[in-house]
């Protein structure tokens, strides 16, 4: 009897006897889940399973960055929404790190007009809402640009309307094979130069210019190659034909509203992270960097930024992660991303289930991910104790 | 690090089990849906959860003037809320005795397979993928066609002279296969902008971000009377000339649910073949006609066999009219709208419309 309740008691049983209750009835929980959709799908007569994704989509996506026709499968078109989403959400992040820098910088400077514009700013995107925000972008941009048969056009080929923006796409006619295979040569030729002058000036202590002798080589490379093959270059510029501008490259109103509307609204966030990043690095840091007699920019970038990116790289992850799952925002103003291709899916097979799992799944594989590579590149510049 | 990576995996394990299990975590309830018995019984769950509720769920579009919006009162008025109305009067004795539920052109079809809504009279047409997955199209309450509409000023009559326009489409749509199709055959450089809301759509095209817009001519028509600040401005023409039926559906798995509400828009048809309208039917009570007597159950029989009782029909037609009256009223020469009644027509006048026999 007194080893029961001496066992009841014991703090371990209890602990291992309540995870294992908590594990049973999550277990049990989703199990119901499953079985009562099954049952409930089954009864309706809904045909579950993802066979549908081979079948031929036959609905349009308006822009894509990997090429799609209506004939695609819709397997294909959630790849082309993937690739769009992934586009978007790069250039966004890439572009909202650069100005949030910005930001940052123009928020610390002691000039008032300076910090206060960037205090305006950050105040004005992070206090409103990111949809109104991109209804509000496109809405200039459709409704505030010209008609297109009035095209604001400042130099020839270049074309600004509410269908909008066009410019010159460069084409180069010829056998293109020898030049890229120089270029890419050149690239990584140049890349290794650098790595090599870097560590050889670590090394040594002298300045050494392997990396520049490497950049003028190629150039000169690829200049000879360009002539020995004799390729052109000429310029395909818009028109504006019937309706439409053809011909050129185009940005469309639905990209631009979009990403504009992620970056300066994610700019504004990134922007306080760093701030409050600098500020973090203790004003000592500063004031030896001055006694050493260092200038106030290589003070920043050589001292303080590698200690404030320790306390700005885990909460960069979460905006990372944010950018990416805003981008779904885009069905709003009829970019077509990951959720729009998945929405039109669901409309034409009725797979509302399968349409939003792989939505999740795509959505939870592109989180981890990011939050895995920006894990590594934390533990990669964490303090090393020596 | 280990630790996280593997509660990942475990939890992508969970998620990928739910996917074979063709599950979802957003599983609710049947509101008047069959909750259990037998496997696509005929015995009907749902006449009986109205009559508990005491109000007929329909799905409604988020506004289209003509088929189903509210106006300035908040009262629902349109084709398609009538068409649910008709229900109402017959099953509950009364046409207010419903509740619409707006919903999106994506969401329409998920909610009535979910049980959220009894019955989806939408501007919704009869495709197979549609009926195959879960849901039992009644009759169609309208034939419509694919249209598209452009500023006159544009000199466009015909979709081939479209080539190379930009065209707003609405996603969860037919129109969106029409376009691909429209693409495939006469205009191969048709640009698509597509968007997620009817709003949005046709602001775009208002916006002029669209030379053309795209989607059921009803639609088009209902969209030109509210929107357009000059209706003369803008011109409809048939995409492809295909039909589009617009049939309200019910949820598979309810015959007799699926009879009711089939028949309740039946009875609209027949009262105009009947020539019996919402101003003589008391007078028409008292015809001697077979046909007549048996189809207002003066001479009972039809209401027992669809578990109603006998005045159903009295009260639809009472309450609402008949179809041409309905018409008329909502998308008609009554309306804003104005449309033709051209292929609506009753089978008599040269239209499709086929009233079947009440006996």
């Amino acid at each position: 009897m007194t080893s029961l309740s001496t066992l009841l008691n014991d703090t371990r049983t209890r602990q291992i006897g309540l995870q294992a209750l908590m594990l049973a009835a999550a277990i049990g929980g989703i199990g119901w889940l499953v079985l009562n959709t099954a049952g409930n799908l089954d009864e309706r007569g809904i045909t579950g399973g993802f066979g549908f994704l081979e079948r031929a989509a036959r609905f349009p996506i308006a822009e894509s960055i990997i090429h799609y026709r209506p004939t695609d499968s819709f397997g294909w078109a959630f790849l082309v929404g993937l690739g769009n989403t992934l586009f978007l959400a790069v250039t966004a992040a890439l572009t909202a790190t650069l100005l949030g820098l910005g930001v940052a910088l123009a928020r610390r400077s002691t000039h008032p007009l300076t910090s206060g514009a960037a205090t305006v700013y950050v105040e004005a995107m992070r206090n409103t809402p990111l949809v109104v925000q991109l209804l509000f972008w496109y809405a200039l941009l459709t409704l505030g640009l010209p008609n297109i048969h009035m095209a604001f056009t400042p130099i020839d080929g270049v074309i600004l309307a509410d269908r909008g923006l066009y410019l010159p796409r460069p084409v180069i006619a010829g056998d293109k094979g020898p030049f890229v295979a120089a270029l890419l040569l050149g690239l990584a030729a140049t890349a290794a130069a650098w790595r090599y002058g870097r560590i050889q000036r670590l090394r040594t202590g002298i300045p050494n210019h392997y990396g520049w002798i490497a950049v003028f080589s190629t150039l000169l490379l690829v200049g000879l190659v360009w002539i020995s093959s004799s390729l052109a270059l000429s310029l395909d510029r818009p028109v504006i034909g019937r309706f439409n501008a053809t011909g050129g490259m185009g940005l469309s109103p639905e990209f631009t509203a979009v990403f504009a509307g992620l970056l300066l609204y994610s700019a504004a966030f990134i922007g306080e992270i760093i701030r409050g990043g600098i500020d973090a690095v203790d004003k000592g840091q500063w004031e030896a960097g001055r006694a050493l007699g260092l200038e106030e920019g290589k003070i920043l970038r050589l001292i303080v930024i590698p200690q404030a990116l320790r306390v700005i790289i885990p909460p960069m992850t979460s905006q990372y992660i944010n950018i990416t799952k805003n981008t779904t925002l885009a069905l709003a103003v009829g970019y077509p991303d990951i959720a729009l291709v998945a929405a039109t899916t669901i409309n034409q097979t009725g797979q509302a289930v399968e349409g939003i799992l792989i939505l999740m799944l795509v959505f939870l594989t592109l989180s981890v991910t990011a939050s895995l590579f920006m894990n590594w590149y934390n533990r990669r510049i964490a303090l090393v104790t020596r | 690090m280990r630790g996280m990576v593997k509660r990942l995996l475990a939890g992508m394990c969970l998620l990928a089990l739910t996917a074979c299990g063709q599950t979802a975590a957003e599983k609710k309830p049947a509101a008047g849906g069959p909750v259990s018995g037998p496997v696509g019984g005929a015995v009907g769950g749902t006449l009986k959860a109205v009559r508990d509720r005491g109000y007929v769920s329909c799905g409604a579009s988020t506004g289209t003037v003509g088929f189903g919006a509210p106006d300035s009162r908040g009262y629902w008025r349109g084709l398609d809320v009538e068409t649910c109305r008709a229900v109402a009067a017959a099953v509950l004795g009364d046409k207010d005795k419903v509740r619409f539920v707006p919903l999106t052109g994506q969401q329409r079809l998920t909610a009535l397979q979910s049980g959220e809504i009894d019955i989806l009279p939408r501007t919704t047409t009869w495709t197979l993928s549609r009926d195959a997955n879960g849901v039992n199209f009644t009759l169609p309450n309208y034939y419509d066609y694919d249209g598209i509409m452009v500023r006159k000023d544009r000199g466009v009559t015909s979709s081939r002279e479209l080539d190379g326009a930009s065209v707003c489409v609405q996603t969860g749509s037919t129109t969106e296969v029409t376009f691909t199709n429209l693409v495939a055959s006469v205009a191969p450089n048709l640009k698509a902008v597509i968007f997620d809301s009817t709003q949005a759509t046709r602001q775009a095209f208002f916006s002029g971000r669209c030379d053309a817009l795209i989607t059921d001519a009803s639609g088009l028509a209902s969209v030109r009377a509210t929107m357009a600040s000059n209706p003369d401005d803008f011109i409809i023409f048939p995409a492809d000339g295909k039909l589009s039926p617009l049939t309200p559906a019910v949820r598979h798995g309810d015959d007799q649910w699926f009879d009711i509400v089939k028949w309740s828009f039946q009875a609209l048809l027949m009262a105009e073949e009947l020539r019996i309208t919402q101003a003589n039917i008391d007078e028409m009570r008292k015809s001697q006609d077979p046909t007549i007597r048996r189809f207002l159950g003066v001479e009972p029989g039809n209401g027992v066999a669809l578990g109603l009782d006998e005045e159903w029909t009295y009260r639809i037609v009472k309450q609402l009219g008949n179809y041409g009256e309905m018409f008329d009223r909502n998308v008609g020469a009554g309306s804003p709208l104005k449309l033709d009644r051209g292929l609506n027509r009753l089978f008599r006048d040269g239209g499709l419309m086929v009233p079947m026999a009440f006996n």
